[in-house]
């Protein structure tokens, strides 16, 4: 067919649409919302993936994360009803064992928290203060943002010094700069050095906030000098013995590619020394893995909803447009005598419903811009519009016209010309 | 043109049968009609209902095929044509002219009128010129971007002559082309057809009306499908075709 032909065939379809206006709009509405939540939700969902790995690759991808946790109560050991010590966790040992005899471990920082209270003047809060050492900041990708982070001067100094996140800072230190200041954990006095990014604040301002991000920051040194591995837990009322070796260790290794057998030996080893599970581990590189398969079968559940949201509207648009052929039997008959051939009026049907679809795609793929942009906007959630989405949506609107237009049209042009012309 | 040619019939029917079922009868619609239509002739097919002359139309119009015989159309025998080909020709050969003057709606009056051009396989480049030319001498050339609906009837069967003028055919069908409309405009319809005919057009129109087939130069009558009378030479042969019998050249 020649290009003049085909425009001629185009205009002559939307002239043929323009006729009846509200129905040829309303039968653009199901792909029109079809394709425009298939835009607006793959962006939704790829803003969460997004939004997802980057606060696990702010983990550190490298990074094996190992954590003490408090095991059930059946698990526990000791047992006196009224001073009951809790002991679990991860110990000196574990940490001697991963540094000396793991090969492929850049480096290991182990961290201990201190269940004191943190004052400054009348303002107090219960921040996680955490012992620990100077290449924490590097291993776990943290920023600092003012002053400067723990060193190892202070870790052979046992200083009495700590840095604080800025979130600590903002509630310490409402007017005065924190820096020099000195505040109180527990009984001794500690000079803030440094103020950290927290980590919400690092990823981006509209991330929701989550997990407590107060945190202290002191030498490792000066911790396991003045706080023994037995501590004092308040908690609800009740005071609560718990003797904890080592809170966390952070273990760094160099190759990425060998973090899962890394994670799989510090598993084995862990499994071996520990008689309860009283550990935890958590591998943001496994996570991404997870993450990544969890963005997978989301994209599939998305593609059926997008698929028989779709497969509706070209339904829709099939049922108007057989209601269309019976309608114009007079036409097509008039068309047939005049001279046309049956596959004139395959393609003036099949343009037809080309321009029905491609028309609801356009406006579908419209919409389908501005949603994820108001989502943006009134629902504080990150969005991401690939460029493939809105090309493969209108592709598949396209689509969607020429196989719904196909038995439509094929109807039109079986039709016998002398019912056709006695129509009516 | 020669004079060969001339004596060729535009249409030519030997035999022709076209059965209908109905309810479990057999129904014959047109029942062993022979008769050769000649270039330059003008009919008027009458016959009251169910004599088999809409059958017979549609038959010469290549949208109906003859359950048996044969139908030649410029001496091209229809029945070895295919969907397509039958097509081709009718967008070639054949001119229609309906009671309810069947313009399409969407499309203006220069559309409607070059619409059997669009769909010839090479359709011709002088195209929308033959069709503005149609258009003026119809009397419709200030209405070219008209849509029929704006149009009054006469007016709306005045753009379906030009249509069934605008590809040159070889034979022109009407079918009770006068019937939708007032006497007046009637005639006026008529005396174009008179004025094809002079110019030496094969006219064939199908009528109940006798004052209208009157009009045409041949009269046939059918009844159950078959001829029932013909009178020939009520009006004489046109102008046009007598001085190219006489040898002379119309351009």
């Amino acid at each position: 067919m020649k290009g003049g032909t085909l425009w001629r065939t185009v205009r002559l379809g939307v002239s043929s649409l323009l006729l009846h206006k509200l129905r040829s709009a309303l039968t653009t509405m199901g792909v029109l919302f079809g394709v425009s939540s298939v835009i607006a939700m793959l962006a939704i969902g790829e803003g969460a993936s997004a939004e997802a790995q980057e606060q696990i690759r702010l983990l550190g991808s490298n990074n094996i994360i190992l954590r003490s946790i408090k095991p059930r109560e059946d698990f526990a050991t000791g047992s006196a009803q009224t001073t009951r010590v809790v002991s679990y966790g991860l110990t000196e040992d574990d940490l001697e064992r991963i540094e000396k005899t793991f090969p492929g471990v850049a480096r290991v920082v182990p961290v201990r928290e201190i269940y004191e209270e943190v004052r400054f003047g009348d303002r107090a809060m219960n921040p996680r203060v955490m012992a620990t050492l100077p290449v924490y900041r590097e291993v776990t990708n943290r920023v600092v943002y003012e002053g400067r982070f723990l060193t190892d001067q202070d870790l052979e100094r046992v200083a009495n010094v700590c840095v604080i996140a800025d979130t600590v800072a903002a509630y310490l230190f409402p007017v005065e700069s924190p820096i020099g200041q000195e505040i109180k954990i527990g009984a001794d006095y500690y000079t803030v050095v440094g103020v950290l990014m927290s980590r919400v604040r690092q990823q981006s301002d509209s991330a929701p906030a989550g997990k407590s991000t107060a945190e202290v920051f002191i030498p490792l040194e000066t911790g396991r000098k003045w706080y023994g591995t037995m501590q004092v837990k308040m908690r609800a009322g009740s005071r609560e013995m718990e003797e904890v070796e080592l809170h966390e260790i952070v273990v760094e290794v160099a190759d990425p590619k060998n973090v899962p057998f890394v994670a799989e030996a510090c598993r084995e080893m862990l499994r071996r020394n520990h008689k309860q599970p009283d550990y935890e581990d958590v591998v943001p590189l496994e996570l991404l893995l997870r993450a990544e398969e969890t963005k997978r079968i989301f994209n599939i559940v998305l593609g059926s909803i997008a698929s028989i949201s779709l497969l509706v509207g070209g339904i829709g648009i099939m049922n108007v447009m057989l209601a269309t052929v019976t309608e114009r039997t007079r036409e097509i008959g008039i068309r047939r005598a005049l001279g046309a051939k049956r596959r004139h009026i395959v393609t003036q049907f099949l343009v037809e419903t080309v321009v029905l679809s491609v028309g609801g795609g356009l406006f579908g793929v419209a919409l389908g811009l501005l949603a994820p942009w108001a989502v943006e906007y009134f629902a504080d959630m990150r969005t991401i519009i690939t460029p493939t989405a809105p090309i493969v949506a209108f592709a598949i609107s396209a689509g969607i016209g020429v196989v719904f237009g196909l038995y439509p049209a094929w109807r039109a042009a079986t039709m016998d010309p002398v019912e056709a012309l006695r129509h009516e | 043109m020669s004079a060969l040619d001339l004596n060729k019939p535009v249409a030519e029917l030997i035999d022709v049968t076209r059965t209908y079922r109905m309810g479990g009868n057999e129904v014959r619609a047109l029942d062993g009609f022979s008769h050769s239509f000649g270039r330059g002739e003008y009919w008027a097919i009458m016959g009251s209902s169910g004599s088999g002359k809409s059958t017979l139309l549609n038959v010469l119009a290549c949208i109906d095929r003859p359950s048996s015989g044969i139908y030649k159309v410029d001496g091209i025998d229809t029945g070895t044509l295919d969907d397509d080909a039958l097509s081709e020709l009718r967008s070639r050969k054949l001119g229609f002219i309906f009671q309810a003057y069947n313009l399409i709606p969407q499309l203006d009056v220069l559309e409607n009128i070059m619409t059997p051009l669009f769909y010839q396989d090479d359709p011709p480049a002088d195209g929308e010129q033959r069709a503005r030319r149609l258009a003026e001498r119809v009397g419709l050339a200030k209405r070219l971007d008209h849509r029929p609906m704006q149009l009054s009837g006469g007016q709306q069967q005045r753009v379906a002559i030009a249509r069934a003028l605008v590809n040159q055919p070889a034979l022109i069908l009407a079918d009770e082309a006068t019937g939708n409309l007032d006497s007046a405009t009637a005639l006026e319809i008529l005396a174009l057809f008179d004025e094809l005919h002079a110019e030496g057009a094969t006219i064939i129109m199908v009528t109940h009306e006798p004052d209208v087939g009157e009009r045409a130069q041949h009269v046939m009558r059918l009844k159950d499908g078959r001829i029932e009378n013909i009178v020939r030479g009520q009006r004489g042969a046109p102008t046009a075709l007598r001085a190219q019998a006489s040898g002379g050249v119309a351009s």
